[in-house]
Order: C-alpha cells, then structure tokens, then sequence
C-alpha cells in the first residue's frame, strides 16, 4: 500500500514503513534502547535521503523515549536538576549539530559524515558491549557472582572546578562534566538522529558514577527534551522533519516497544546485552559495507540546498 | 496506476464548426498551412497520498491536415512534458582510503526536474537527428548547462552524461516511442509518463507536428502539478510555518508515546 511523504517527496509502502517502526519498536522493547540508532540506517536503507531519515529520527525519538520517561517520573527515579544541566549542554550540542549538519548537506558530505559517526560509534560500542557480554556469560557459567562497579570511587573528573550539588543522585560534581557530555548527546542526536542513551547510560554510570537506579530515568528524560528541541531546530533550519513518515514509525514503534518488552523478561541481562551487541555490531558492518564497496552509480544528483 | 485524462477541445470543435461552414470559405483552405493545437480540459493535477504515479493523457488536433498525407502516415508528432527549471549539482564518487567518496561535482543551471516524451514512430523515422539538436527536442538534446562554463570540456560532457543518464534512472527523464496515437486523421492522443517521484510545479506540455520529416508546428500547454489539500497543506507549512511545524511534530510524538502508554501498559 503507497503512501506519499509530503516532505521527502516520494511515494513508500506504508507497510514496510510500518513494519519497519515495530520491528525496532520490539528491539527496543526488548534490550531498554531507544531505536533511534536502528530507525535512522534502516531509512537510509530503504533510500530515504539521509537529511530527511536523520530529522525524522529524532522526531520518531520522542514517541519512544516518552512512555519511557513518564513511567520513570511515576516511580520517581528521575534526577530532575542532573537532567535540565545534561538538556541545557543538549541543547548547545544539538544547535551546533544542526549547523555542522548543514553545513555538510551543502557541501555534499553529509552522506558520508553520517555513515561514518555510525560506523565509528556503533562498532566501538557495539565490540565493547560484546567483550562485556561474553565476560558476564563466561562468569555465570563459572558459577562467579557478576558485580558492578561499585560507584563512589574517585576519578580526575570529581577533580574539576564549579562543582555542584545533585541531591536524586548524592553527587558533589563539576557541571564541565555533565554539560560536556549533554553536549556531546546533543550533538550526536542532531547529526545521527539518535537519542543517544547508548552513550549517555554508560557515560553516566562509569564516568559520573550515577547511581543505577536514576541512570535510565534521567537519561530518558534529557533524551525526551533533546529530541524534540532538535526536531523543531531542523524543523526549522533544514525544514527535513517529515511528520508522515514519524508517524507511521511511532505507530508501529510503540506497540512493537509493548511485546519486546515482555519478550525481554524471559531473557537473562547478560544474553540480551550480547544480542544487542550483535545487532549493533550488525548494523555498524553493514554501513561500512556500503563505503567500501563500489557503489552501483558513482554519480549523484542534489539540489543546490543538498536533497 | 491512476490515468489522468485532459481531453482537448479544439478537435471536437473542429468537427462542429467545419460542416456549418460555407463551401467558399474552406476553398483555400488546402494552401493554408497545417498547424497543431494541445488543449487540456484541466490545467492542475493533484499528487494524492496514495499517488504512485500515472499515465497523462492529452488529445490534440491537426487543423487544415492534406488527408494524402494523412493516409501515408507522413504525419508525426512528438509530445513532450516538460518540468520547472532548477539547478542540480551532479557529484561523483571517488575511492578514498578505499572509501567511496563524493570529490567531483559539477553544477547545472536551470535543469527540467523532469522530461517525459511521447512520439508517435521510433525517432530516427520522424525526422533526422541534427533536427532534434537543433530543436534541442529529447532527453539527449536537451541544453544542459554547467554553471561553470570554463572547466574542462571532457569533464562537462562527462557530467551532462552523467546527469542524463541518473535522471532517467530514477524515471524523471522518460520516452514512450509509440505513445502518440491517431485516432482519426486529424485528432491524436498522447500518453505520457509520470513518474511516482514527479515534482511539484508548473509543467508545459509542448506538441511538434512533422510532416515527411520536416518540422511544421508546434503548440503549448501549461500543466500545474501540486500536492493534494492534506500533503500541500503539510508541505506549505513545513515551508512557510517550519517553527510552528516542528512543534506540532513534537507534540504529536508526545502524544504518541503517552496514548501508547496509556493504551498498552497496566500500571
């Protein structure tokens, strides 16, 4: 069944698209993620102009990171003082983002900057969390009792200045940190359309030494706002958000998000952490793939404002 | 695949008014020159949501059309469809540190977004291929032309070609040799592609009449092609409105995840 997308300006299967939303909708469910860095390479896949698959994504971010947050903010286990300073260092990353991102459109690099910040971060992610995974297994299988570090120890981080104090999280800690690693969130959403939790969580957890318990809460909610403040800038700037085919994401992607999640509680933490690793890996190689193999036109048309 | 008919008048009328006139008036009729009339019953066509493209049919009309000739076949006429002007920048990918890598790139000034013919025999029968040229009629004649007019030469035609050559791939440039059809001596019907990907715009739809090869007439028409109320209406105000459309995208991903929430979870 076609659908047309006002924005992208092309006829799709509505279907597919559908398909498409709950079957990341169901891996995010799944494994705790938000999708954003499924949704985005499989647009692309499917000959979505990257410009428009990248706005689009974070705009399908929000819907997913939503239900997310609001059940966080109901068990009250979100750090609201730790998230607006992490959305207010989003919120300069995700401006400087859109910038670089048309900058790069109109030049004609975007493409490419794009495929290359996924290989880069999803393979290193992606192997890190493998060699973790398999560790874990490999000491339940020994019989070991698996322990996470323990928070508290400290590092050069808890030596810089303008400390401040996170009363959620018992944490006496410079904003240099926290702002920078918003920033950094920000930054990567806009160009990469992700929301960014795969960094942000172990980012929080290891540098910052959160406590777990209002890791995944505050993460979703500076996610949340981050997404929909770089939807409305590329909204704006690039005018690329193509409200039809969000939609038929989030559609398919909340109810997919439903099953996986209860799929997800009869798999253990450590076989879903490989299998999510796997699929990042996955993703990574297969981007890649498409950069090193010689493409089946070496020529591309654009207009002059890059679609 | 939905057809759009634009059926023309000037035939029909013809065939009305040519019998009310006097004997008199249609003597010198035989040395007045043959010419080609295009009309389209609509001047707009509408891009709906399940729009995956179509066939465009337009009728014309030879007035004052030599009936010998008619019957030998020695008439052609050849259809075109002709999209808005814009510039496109072609790149082309080079390997890079074994990556493929846009270096090249070459920009065109005002390029027919898209071109659609239709002919009524192959090409090289209607007529010979320096008229074309000179007409500057089919995708290979159209003028392509590079911004920069100084580079190399060998590089340009690398990229006109080039150019051509993608925009037929993606169905915007497109032929139909046979798709004009005489349906009487003097009214033909022409259908042409429009790509599922055809741009918003003014069209022109421009009709040549040849007869034994020679080039005799030509007629136009303006087609405006535009996205239906509810995909215009998005587009406009991603365009017009963009703040406001990317707060209404926000808050419809808002209201996305908490109806789902709402609808699935049971705490």
């Amino acid at each position: 069944m076609g659908i047309y997308l006002p924005i992208a300006e092309m006829s799709v299967n509505m279907v597919v698209l559908l398909a498409m939303g709950a079957a990341v909708g169901f891996l995010s469910g799944l494994f705790g993620v938000g999708g954003g860095f499924l949704i985005t390479p499989l647009l692309i896949f499917y000959n979505i102009p990257p410009a428009i698959a990248v706005a689009t994504g974070a705009n399908q971010v929000i819907a997913s990171s939503t239900s997310g947050a609001l059940s966080h903010f109901k068990k009250g286990t979100i750090d609201f003082k730790l998230g607006t300073v992490l959305l207010a260092g989003g919120v300069v990353g995700s401006t400087v983002g859109v910038w670089v991102f048309s900058l790069l459109r109109s030049v004609g690099q975007l493409d490419l900057f794009v495929s290359l910040l996924y290989v880069a971060l999803l393979g290193t992610v992606g192997t890190m969390m493998l060699i973790e995974s398999v560790r874990a297994m490999r000491r339940a299988a020994g019989g070991a009792v698996p322990s996470l570090r323990k928070p508290g120890q400290h590092n050069w981080i808890h030596r810089l200045p303008l400390k401040m104090r996170f009363r959620a999280s018992k944490l006496f800690v410079s904003v240099i940190p926290v702002l920078g690693l918003g920033a950094i969130i920000g930054f990567l959403a806009s160009i990469m359309g992700v929301g960014g939790g795969f960094i942000m969580v172990p980012a929080l957890i290891y540098l910052l030494k959160v406590p777990t318990n209002v890791v995944i809460g505050t993460s979703l909610f500076q996610i949340v706002f981050t997404a929909a403040y770089t939807t409305i800038v590329h909204a704006t700037t690039n005018q690329t958000v193509d409200v039809v085919l969000a939609f038929l994401l989030m559609i398919g992607g909340v109810a997919g998000a439903q099953y996986g999640a209860k799929a997800g509680q009869k798999l253990r933490g450590e076989q879903l952490r490989a299998l999510l690793a796997l699929l990042v890996v996955a993703v990574a190689l297969r981007l890649a793939f498409d950069l090193f193999v010689r493409p089946n036109s070496l020529y591309s048309l654009s207009s002059l404002s890059g679609i | 695949m939905s057809v759009v008919r634009l059926p023309a008048l000037a035939g029909t009328l013809m065939a009305i008014l040519l019998p009310l006139m006097p004997a008199a008036a249609q003597a010198p009729e035989t040395t007045n020159p043959e010419n080609i009339q295009i009309g389209l019953s609509t001047d707009r066509v509408s891009i709906t949501a399940d729009f995956s493209g179509a066939d465009l049919t337009i009728f014309g009309a030879l007035d004052n059309a030599d009936p010998l000739v008619s019957r030998h076949g020695r008439y052609d006429v050849i259809v075109v469809l002709e999209g808005p002007p814009r510039p496109v920048v072609v790149r082309k990918k080079n390997r890079v540190l074994g990556m493929w890598i846009n270096t090249q790139s070459e920009t065109f000034v005002s390029v027919p977004v898209s071109y659609s013919v239709a002919t009524t025999r192959a090409w090289q029968d209607v007529t010979n291929p320096a008229s074309y040229r000179q007409m500057a009629l089919g995708a290979d004649n159209i003028t392509l032309i590079p911004a920069d007019k100084t580079g190399d030469a060998e590089t340009i035609a690398e990229f006109t070609a080039a150019l051509r050559e993608r925009k037929k791939a993606s169905e915007l440039f497109s032929e139909r040799v046979g798709g004009v059809h005489f349906l009487s001596q003097s009214l033909f019907r022409a259908t042409l592609h429009l790509a599922p990907n055809v741009p918003v715009g003014t069209h022109r739809a421009r009709a040549f009449l040849f007869k034994n090869g020679a080039f005799i007439d030509e007629s136009s028409a303006q087609l405006s092609i535009q996205k239906a109320g509810f995909e215009q209406r998005l587009f406009r105000a991603a365009q017009e409105n963009s703040f406001l459309y990317g707060v209404a995208a926000v808050a419809l991903a808002f209201l996305t995840g908490w109806v789902g929430r709402v609808v699935f979870r049971k705490d």
